[in-house]
């Protein structure tokens, strides 16, 4: 079966974009062959810094033919139309076409058609054209004098040749022609640009691969990312050093060179007095080399670069311009560090980093428009932290002064240069001015986790800024109306939520969010520019919630002395509605959570079911124990019965009756009857006991005592008696059960 | 080679070896323009230049002056005036990589030793409405060029597209002639070096940038300059735009004089991007002027 093989050669094709591009190559083309009728045995598709290549095995050489038959007018239909038909079928006459019986109709006239399937040769040079013309490239450019036609090919970079060859594996496999712009496909590639720059001329991949490999391009980018580890490894084995591996960086420097070349520099030891996260963000994302470690685990004052050459010298010179331009970014960086240590000429004397706080207000730097500036959200964060201090179990002072500290970093130069430094920074230089260690801690780890992967801050500092910088943000947004929807999240709330979620599980920490929610939004009062026409503005309630809210903030830190009653009403009812339509997003997010660690949803919703439920850990301590019981014996058991009474209940209430009222001990009738109420009365009061204690198991095995008694019910006793005092008596005894069960989950929504 | 010709070994060597180079190439050796910019893209031989169909080929040397990178003569990497090369070829030949690397080997950079890269660069000027895609080229990690083919300038397509280059040459010239210093790059090949001739202008201009520029005369200069332009543009106007060149000067002073601002620390962060935008919006109405001129085709 015969092979394809496609390369388009192109100026250097930016190192993030080649994976994906080979991917998309891969794709649109089979599934291209497959809509014509192309069935394939595999596909391997490949990129470099300045090539594209796909190669396809076991084609067929041709389309397979098709039959059609084409049904025509019937016989002794009228000359136009018959006329029509072998037109249209291509018949010099009738006595091509058959006479075939149609039911109804009579005899027809069909024509059989052979339409013989296409070389596949020839159909490749037809569909590529296309698809190279739409290829998906994230950013695509025009160049040269063919830029002027508004149809000109549109490509990564300017595309110089294309190879493409179909054939094999006897006969030596032909090229396929077509032009893209002024480019024909042909059967040459080049070599690396500068040890092998000649034209290749090959046909089969296998001496493609060859080819190249001669000409020093390794065609395979997991091949040199291999290559590059492996020699980076041991070079730094030889200074008995450890490589700091980074896969992200590996895959860039693979994607910037043909032919990998591992080399090693170094820098001045004078530097490392740089903290190493600057040292190894320097020499990464400015020279893209990757930083050592010493036996100690200390960084050490060397770098392994990676070329793309062979040089005449072993690489001396490249190494030695590698270490200077290092050493020039180390200089900067140096400077930044001691530049943002210092103090900040036109400020009031501070300390530094308060400083740079200043320096940050005074910019009135616009967090969001609707939102107000970042000074006024650093007020918020900070009289939140404060206010989840106590539940958090910190110093309310340390809290706040973190919080306040938190994002000072964003105006050094530091940060302003390396941007992913911001919190490590503020950890370094809150460290350097003398502040708690866990301030500096909270500094750097407010942040976190930034996704499913990262640490979840533990110390109480370190949670309570990190929950009140995600909280501010959700509310915030949820207040102004910008929500996550479908795939856009454009301020990353839906990950700001399970940052939440995640530091209250792994912390196993007690809140309310519905009240912390309505303190973040009550601090979201000062900011002017939400206005009541925004459809937004609200203000925590003024009512009867007040007095349990300044205990939660510690010292009100709204105002509600100028506010009419009437217009409190109204407001808090509007912040009410927020807040618990952001509870709503966080437990769609909570059964998200769950469902990634294998809960069962439907568990979720009984627990969500119960109304008040904004106790995250609360939640999830219920569904364990729902889920355990539910895999006892007695918890099957128990289900069974709550779904014979629920169902009968159902049917009953349809008719419009209720059966709220409590039964009457003097129409029981039946030994079972009193057996279940007895076992009920103690059932129900153990159960509401223990979940009032939060013992969420134990108030299951207190309703699994109804397991016998409930069989035994449904056994003797006919609920619809003809007695309808006796019947609403027993539906009022089955709603009594329903209710014990919803103590501690809605039954109803169990599924299975 | 006589050391005051020989690229690697003198600063001014290197600027007539590419002046050279690009005269054999056909290009038009112009000489700087005599206005403050921040970069060589905002001659308008390359700005104006690259809007509208004729074809031109260009390289001069621009002095480009970028305020806030002034670090008082203390740094030996970075300067506030510095000195750009730029070749702006339209339309883009094919061969434009192949060419900038005989232009390396023509002023000492040795292929067989060096590691020469084109690293992913998409350059974009908020001020000049434009963008382009192409790459920083590195020597051996150093950033020592930015290749671009224009994509859009002052907010228009560019068609046909241009590639332009530009060399930051002190970083050139410590590269071939070795030193780590852009103060000890050898100027003349005999006896005066970098720092003899600009050391003591850094130090001033810093202190002018930073300290004393007064920020009241430079706001008075970015509104004279903007309504100036507007002025100059409103009363070009004809069939055939009569005075797009002076109003796009006026253009280029406006920017100045907001870098200066910007690095008297004056202008805020929300304040900036107006700043951008208003210049942007007499860049974008200089080039719509410019595309009504002889030389830009009309």
């Amino acid at each position: 079966m015969p092979d394809l093989l496609l390369e388009l050669f192109s100026e250097e094709i930016p190192a993030r974009m080649q994976k994906q591009a080979a991917e998309d190559l891969r794709k649109l083309v089979t599934s291209a062959l497959v809509d014509a009728g192309l069935t394939y045995e595999g596909a391997q598709a490949f990129a470099t810094p300045r090539r594209l290549t796909l190669h396809i095995i076991g084609l067929p050489a041709a389309q397979p033919d098709r039959r059609e038959e084409r049904k025509g007018p019937r016989v002794g239909a009228p000359d136009a139309a018959v006329q029509g038909f072998l037109k249209s079928a291509g018949l010099a006459s009738l006595d091509q076409a058959q006479k075939v019986s149609d039911g109804k109709k009579g005899e027809i006239y069909v024509a059989l058609i052979e339409h013989k399937g296409r070389a596949t040769a020839e159909l490749i040079a037809d569909l590529l054209p296309p698809i190279f013309r739409a290829f998906p490239w994230p950013k695509s450019m025009r160049w040269g004098a063919g830029s002027v036609r508004p149809d000109t090919l549109r490509w990564v970079r300017p595309l110089r040749s294309i190879l493409c060859t179909f054939g094999g594996p006897v006969e030596t496999p032909e090229i396929v022609p077509f032009a893209l712009d002024g480019i024909a496909s042909g059967d040459v590639t080049y070599g690396h640009r500068f040890m092998a720059p000649g034209a290749l001329h090959v046909r089969r991949f296998e001496d493609y691969v060859a080819a190249l490999q001669k000409a020093k391009v390794v065609l395979d980018a997991d091949r040199r990312k291999q290559i590059i580890l492996a020699d980076a490894r041991s070079l730094a084995l030889a200074q008995g050093l450890a490589l700091v591996e980074d896969e992200g960086l590996l895959e860039e420097v693979a994607g910037l060179v043909e032919w990998p070349v591992v080399l090693m520099g170094s820098f001045e030891p004078e530097f490392l007095e740089i903290p190493p996260e600057v040292i190894r963000a320097t020499i990464r994302t400015n020279q893209k080399c990757f930083v050592l470690r010493d036996a100690d685990g200390a960084l050490a004052n060397r770098f392994v670069l990676v070329s793309n050459l062979l040089a005449s010298d072993g690489g001396a010179a490249i190494a030695a311009g590698n270490a200077r331009v290092v050493r020039a970014r180390l200089s900067d960086a140096r400077h930044f560090w001691a530049t943002d240590l210092g103090p900040l000429p036109g400020y009031p004397a501070d300390k530094p980093l308060d400083q740079r706080l200043a320096k940050l207000k005074a910019l009135g730097i616009v967090f969001h428009e609707k939102l107000g500036t970042q000074a006024e959200r650093i007020d918020r964060i900070a009289a939140l932290a404060r206010a989840l201090a106590p539940p958090v179990g910190c110093v309310p002072d340390l809290a706040e002064r973190a919080a306040r500290l938190a994002k000072a970093d964003l105006v050094t130069e530091m940060v302003g240069e390396f941007p992913e430094l911001q919190g490590l920074m503020g950890r370094y230089y809150a460290a350097a001015q003398g502040e708690d260690i866990n301030v500096a801690q909270a500094i750097e780890e407010h942040y976190k986790p930034q996704g499913p992967a990262d640490r979840v801050p533990t110390s109480p500092e370190s949670i309570a800024v990190a929950l009140a910088d995600k909280l501010d943000t959700l509310s915030g947004f949820w207040a102004i109306e910008e929500k996550p929807t479908g795939s856009k999240d454009p301020y990353a709330l839906r990950r700001a939520a399970l940052g939440v979620i995640r530091i209250v599980l792994e912390n196993e920490l007690r809140l309310a969010l519905v009240e912390i929610f309505q303190a973040a939004l009550s601090s979201l009062i000062s900011v002017t520019s939400l206005s009541r026409a925004d459809g937004a503005y609200f203000v925590l309630t003024i009512s009867s919630k007040v007095d349990k809210l300044e205990t939660i903030t510690q010292r009100g830190a709204f105002s509600v002395s100028n506010i009419s009653a009437q217009e409190a009403d109204h407001e808090s009812r509007a912040g009410r509605k927020i807040a618990f339509d952001l509870l709503a997003f966080f437990a769609d997010r909570l059964k998200v959570y769950l469902r990634d660690k294998g809960a069962r949803h439907d568990l979720i919703d009984a627990v969500f079911a119960l109304s008040g439920q904004d106790d995250l850990l609360m939640i999830v301590r219920r569904v364990e124990a729902l889920g355990a019981f539910l895999d006892t014996e007695d918890g099957k058991n128990l289900l069974a019965g709550y779904r014979r009474a629920a169902n009968i209940l159902k049917a009953e209430e349809k008719k419009g009756e209720s059966f709220a009222g409590a039964y009457d001990p003097a129409l029981l009738r039946e030994a079972e009857e009193t057996a279940l109420t007895a076992a009920l009365e103690v059932a129900a009061r153990d159960a509401a006991t223990e979940v009032a204690q939060e013992n969420f198991g134990a108030a299951m095995r207190a309703l699994s005592t109804l397991r016998a008694p409930v069989d035994a019910f449904f056994t003797a006793v006919t609920v619809n008696a003809d007695d309808s005092a006796l019947r609403v008596n027993r539906l009022r005894l089955l709603a009594a059960l329903r209710d014990a069960v919803h103590t501690v989950a809605d039954f109803s929504k169990i599924g299975g | 080679m006589q050391a005051y010709a020989d690229p690697t070994r003198s600063f001014q060597a290197l600027i007539l070896t590419l002046q050279n180079f690009w005269a054999a190439q056909g290009c038009v050796v112009l000489q700087p323009y005599d206005m403050e910019v921040g970069a060589g893209t905002f001659h308008p031989a390359t700005t104006l230049r690259s809007l509208g169909p004729r074809p031109w080929k260009a390289a001069y040397v621009q002095p480009s002056r970028r305020p806030k990178d002034g670090r008082y003569g203390e740094n030996p990497n970075r300067l506030q005036h510095y000195y750009q090369f730029q070749v702006i070829l339209k339309p883009s030949p094919d061969n434009l990589q192949e060419l900038y690397l005989a232009s390396l080997r023509a002023i000492g950079v040795d292929m067989a030793l060096h590691d020469v890269r084109f690293v992913e660069d998409d350059w974009e000027s908020p001020t000049l409405g434009a963008w382009g895609l192409g790459w920083e080229c590195w020597c051996d990690g150093m950033e020592v060029s930015q290749f671009t083919y224009f994509q859009q300038v002052a907010g228009f397509e560019c068609s046909p597209v241009s590639g332009e280059l530009t060399y930051g040459l002190e970083r050139l010239a410590m590269y071939v002639q070795g030193v780590d210093s852009i103060y000890d790059i050898n100027y003349n090949g005999v006896d005066v070096s970098y720092g003899d001739v600009f050391k003591q202008a850094e130090q001033e201009y810093s202190r002018f940038n930073f300290e004393h520029a007064n920020t009241e005369v430079l706001f008075r200069h970015f509104k004279d300059a903007e309504a100036e332009c507007r002025a100059l543009l409103e009363k070009g106007e004809g069939e055939r735009h009569q005075m797009a060149l002076p109003a796009y000067d006026q253009c280029i002073k406006a920017s100045h004089a907001f870098n200066l601002l910007d690095a008297r620390g004056v202008i805020s962060v929300t304040e900036r991007q107006s700043y951008i935008l208003r210049v942007r919006d007499l860049a974008k109405a200089c080039g719509a002027a410019w595309l009504k001129t002889a030389g830009g085709g009309a």
